[in-house]
């Protein structure tokens, strides 16, 4: 009888889902879809905050006060997107202390992006200009998720990230038309973050486990190799615009396709650096970790003084 | 955690005079001063905000999605609540 009753709500959901109908918290859902989602809002969650770091890196040294107004307005953004992610995640039930420990103890993963180091000045402007614009490319598509408040915190997103991927090219304009040494800090910033950004859509649709359930829901309405196709159309003529090389000596147009081919993705590193083993997997869950146990006393005192308070407004 | 987890706030914002304020999205904060700050730097980067409304999320009580069919079936019979239903003849222009 409960058997029936599932069949029954299941194929409703998908009724639902197949015209378009969002999902909101309350509504009946599968199990696998709730958790699911749990899964990918909150990896997104701690890649917008663990995406901090890197970045947050440069604050201090930024070549002059508007970069850094710049660059702390940005990063100030995805702590802002962190925190809408982390509103979404909980309405399906799952609590954000719960998926901060996750993150701190390494059970949760992040973008493999972030697990690498931001070396040089140019570094922030790959980072805004590919990995943003990598960022962006998902976070389109993902306006239209089937799920209600990840939608909506999505539509936010998107309308903050422009100006991420605007100032990180710019970045790397001012270089291209700089000294000999700044051209050739730009191009090695471009050679270190053009393959981890390409590797940010996720492995191949051919190996990726988790897609066609994603796809059936609509949680994703793309694959990973469109996404990724997209991006790399959209990036080429931007990169040969200001005199940049992709490194890849596999690309070149492909008219009968009508995009770009490009070479092979070295997904043995990949494999690394989402196992823990990037160059920089330590550092930025060290520093989450501090992060939250420096602040444990902040959050105590704050909570003491809020219930103190409320006990002498009923006395 | 040892410590006690801060509440959880709904924010609504009106966007400018004229109009309602209407749902954005959560956060935490240990009193509604706070939250009312927090949700100014969460939500309001933008001037996406002239005022900001809190409600600690536990107070809310929402009808229930399952039951909304029957629920909101009262409303879905009376055609002739709505203008359309009526028969106007030709030559009125505005009514
Ligand atoms: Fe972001
Ligand atoms: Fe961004």
């Amino acid at each position: 009888m409960k058997e029936v009753n599932l069949t029954e709500l299941e194929a409703a959901f998908q009724a639902k889902i197949d015209s378009e109908v969002r999902i909101e918290p309350k509504d009946w859902m599968p199990e696998r879809y709730r958790k699911t989602l749990i899964r990918q809002i909150s990896q997104h969650a701690h890649s917008e905050i663990v995406g901090m770091l890197p970045e947050g890196n440069w604050i201090t040294r930024a070549p002059n006060l508007r970069r850094k107004q710049v660059l702390l307005a940005k990063v100030q953004d995805e702590g802002g997107h962190g925190q809408y992610l982390y509103s979404a995640m909980e309405t399906l039930g799952h609590s954000r202390q719960q998926s901060m420990d996750d993150l701190i103890s390494g059970k949760a993963k992040y973008s493999s992006i972030f697990n690498y180091p931001t070396l040089t000045w140019a570094d922030i402007g790959a980072v805004g200009w590919l990995v943003d614009g990598a960022a962006i490319m998902n976070q389109v598509a993902l306006c239209r998720t089937s799920y209600g408040p990840y939608a909506r915190a999505m539509v936010r997103i998107c309308k903050e990230e422009s100006f991420h991927q605007r100032q990180g090219f710019e970045i790397m304009c001012v270089l291209m038309k700089g000294s000999e040494e700044q051209r050739a800090m730009a191009q090695d910033a471009m050679n270190r973050f053009w393959w981890p950004a390409l590797m940010m859509f996720g492995p191949s649709d051919a190996d990726s486990t988790n897609s066609e359930e994603s796809l059936k829901w609509r949680i994703k309405r793309h694959t990973n190799d469109e996404l990724r196709q997209s991006f790399i159309d959209a990036t080429v003529p931007q990169a040969e615009l200001i005199g940049l090389t992709i490194p890849d000596k596999d690309l070149k147009w492909n008219e009968a396709r009508g995009h770009y081919d490009y070479g092979q993705i070295d997904w043995n590193e990949f494999k690394q650096v989402v196992s823990g083993h990037g160059p920089c997997n330590t550092e930025r869950i060290a520093a989450r970790k501090k992060a939250e146990e420096d602040g444990k006393w902040v959050r105590e005192a704050a909570m003491a003084y809020a219930e103190k308070k409320k006990a002498r407004k009923a006395s | 955690m040892s410590t006690k987890d801060w509440p959880l706030w709904e924010v609504f914002i009106r966007s400018k005079q004229g109009l309602a304020h209407k749902h954005v999205g959560s956060l935490h904060a240990p009193d509604a001063e706070m939250a009312v700050e927090n949700a100014r730097d969460v939500y309001t980067r933008r001037n996406e905000g002239i005022s900001i409304w809190v409600v600690e999320s536990s107070q809310v009580f929402a009808s229930d999605p399952s039951d909304s069919d029957a629920f909101f079936e009262p409303a879905q019979s009376k055609v002739y609540r709505h203008p359309t239903f009526y028969e106007v003849p030709e030559g009125i222009a505005h009514m």
